[in-house]
């Protein structure tokens, strides 16, 4: 762990603190760090307060799409990272999340998706897969691709991705790119496809294994919108 | 004219004064979705806008986000507000819910509309509980009522300036009476600003948190906002008393049915009625209601809801004193009925 970070909250083996840390990465990369505003929704997200050696602020539930619309209006200078889980962004905020790359936000959003809901227990969330074991019982329901909705509505010169933690690599390109897209004045957003060993109730391997073969064939990597 | 030079007459609706006022003290931006009796002040905006390049105007997806962005905003150090009414009232709480929790120093103008629900679209008092308690919160919120388009302006501002003073968001209640009806205003020619700063500064690796993982940390911080709040109540506490020396009827009342009360005191001169009307309702004017309270024999609260402003009344009143009280939810209260009333 770098000095200047402080202990992560998070479940060990959960996917957050690797994007987060690799979003640290490129910022230091960009000279940018000094710059960048992170807000969060609730739930697993929050717990990245205090977490990297840049702005964090908390917001509510769904909720940080619009809170981050509000600053980076206000603040064109800052990079302003909204930073939400797959429930934030594509069910409870989901209209503000459309109607900010529809307005072609100058902001960027940072979905984790991991197919449940982390922090409530796991309950099933808009992107479960057909067949996934929830606390709630089978899903019956097919997953949302949120990535691919918001891409439909993102205007020219937006950004829209989705990376994978297995592949940190690609993962980091995207990141970058994401920023330089709020830099040339555009909405961008990154979906991570993440661990979440917890609610998966999985250990070691299974928790990699799971990603694999049940959220990688559903939610296709790659650039959606570039 | 004697006040020639420091005042300059205009003929504005509600709305308009409540742009006008918003704008001199030094708001920057506004976030809000149309709703009657609300719209206005959103049009009103979005035309000075083009006027004046420093200013920012969205029209969100719905009021939670009005709510969030200007919270954003504010935290941006930009001074932001919003207006909206009835069931974007309820919307918007979400946001201001955040604000009371972080202090932040946002401005929503509420013009209140008949309820429940969508219920009617110009007017009513039926928005003082949600102002005050709308959120999952402990009401340390600052709201002002109006009776008169001078009041409006100044209380507009006034939630502006004490906002970012003293750090809690700040709600004006208004209706459509007042929002869309036109009247003359005194406008001062040189106004008072808000002071505002950026409460996240970039580079200075702040965190600001909402939520706590310990039930001991969120008590010990409300404790310290309601101390803030409490010390703020004795330096914001607004009201006007009326024909009280001698009144054995006092009547209590806010905001339009204020002003009719006045006028209808006026006309009862002579027969001991007095007027006490609270324009912050929250924090509410305890000490100066006791003290008339003490010295008169009964109480009326008349108001254009079921008993919003009568429950603060007596939430407040440490007097033994008798409350009446003559309720029209959601209706229109007239001179002539309040005189008919007293002299019945």
């Amino acid at each position: 762990m770098p000095k200047d970070f402080q202990p992560a909250k998070f479940c060990l083996g959960c996917g957050h603190p690797l994007v987060l840390i690799t979003l640290h990465k490129v910022l230091q990369e960009m000279g940018l760090v000094g710059k960048a505003v992170l807000g969060l929704d609730i739930g697993c997200s929050l717990l990245a307060i205090n977490y990297l050696p840049f702005n964090t602020f908390h917001t509510h539930h769904g909720r940080v799409t619009p809170t981050m619309v509000g600053f980076k209006r206000s603040n064109k200078e800052s990079i302003s990272i909204g930073y939400t889980g797959d429930g934030g962004a594509y069910a409870i905020g989901l209209q503000s999340l459309l109607h900010s790359a529809l307005r072609d936000e100058p902001i960027m959003v940072i979905v984790i998706n991991n197919a449940v809901y982390g922090m409530t227990g796991g309950q099933k969330a808009p992107t479960s897969f057909i067949a996934q074991k929830t606390d709630e019982g089978i899903n019956e329901q097919p997953p949302m691709l949120g990535a691919e909705i918001v891409a439909s509505v993102a205007q020219s010169g937006a950004y829209v991705a989705r990376g994978t933690v297995t592949d940190m690599g690609v993962m980091k390109e995207m990141l970058k790119k994401a920023i330089e897209t709020q830099q040339a004045g555009h909405f961008s957003l990154v979906e991570a496809m993440a661990f979440c060993p917890t609610a998966w109730k999985t250990v070691g391997t299974e928790t990699v294994s799971y990603l694999k073969n049940n959220l990688l064939p559903v939610f296709k990597t790659g650039e959606i919108k570039s | 004219m004697a006040h020639k030079n420091k005042f300059s007459r205009a003929f504005l609706t509600g709305a308009e004064v409540i742009v006008k006022a918003a704008q001199d003290v030094g708001a920057e931006y506004f976030f809000g979705y149309p709703i009657t009796p609300a719209s206005e002040i959103a049009v009103d905006w979005s035309q000075a806008t083009k006027k004046n390049k420093q200013l920012g105007f969205l029209q969100t997806e719905d009021e939670i986000a009005a709510g969030f962005a200007i919270n954003g905003s504010v935290l941006a150090g930009r001074p932001a507000f919003s207006a909206t009414a009835g069931p974007g009232t309820v919307l918007i709480q979400d946001g201001l819910s955040m604000a009371e929790a972080m202090r932040l120093p946002v401005v929503v103008v509420v013009a209140q509309r008949g309820g429940p629900s969508s219920g009617t679209v110009i007017y009513s008092q039926q928005e003082v509980n949600l102002a005050i308690y709308g959120g999952n919160t402990e009401g340390m919120r600052l709201v002002y009522s109006s009776s008169t388009l001078e009041e409006l302006y100044q209380n507009t501002q006034k939630a502006f300036i004490n906002a970012w003073k003293y750090r809690f968001p700040a709600i004006v209640l208004t209706d459509g009476y007042q929002s869309k009806t036109r009247g003359v205003l005194e406008v001062p020619s040189t106004s008072k600003k808000l002071k505002s700063q950026p409460l996240v500064v970039l580079g200075a690796n702040q965190h600001l948190p909402n939520i706590f993982t310990f039930e001991e940390e969120l008590f010990v911080k409300l404790q310290k906002d309601v101390k803030d709040f409490n010390k703020m109540a004795e330096a914001v506490i607004g009201y006007e008393e009326f024909n009280t020396r001698g009144a054995e009827i006092l009547i209590i009342a806010h905001g339009t049915v204020g002003g009719v009360a006045k006028e209808a005191v006026q006309k009862l001169l002579k027969k001991k009625v007095g007027l006490f009307r609270p324009i912050t309702l929250n924090p509410f004017p305890k000490t100066a209601l006791n003290k008339l309270a003490k010295k008169v024999k009964k109480i009326i609260v008349i108001e254009s809801s079921l008993g919003q402003l009568e429950r603060l009344v007596r939430a407040n009143l440490d007097e033994n004193t008798k409350v009446d009280h003559y309720l029209r939810p959601g209706l229109g209260i007239e001179v002539d009925e309040i005189i008919k009333l007293i002299t019945k």
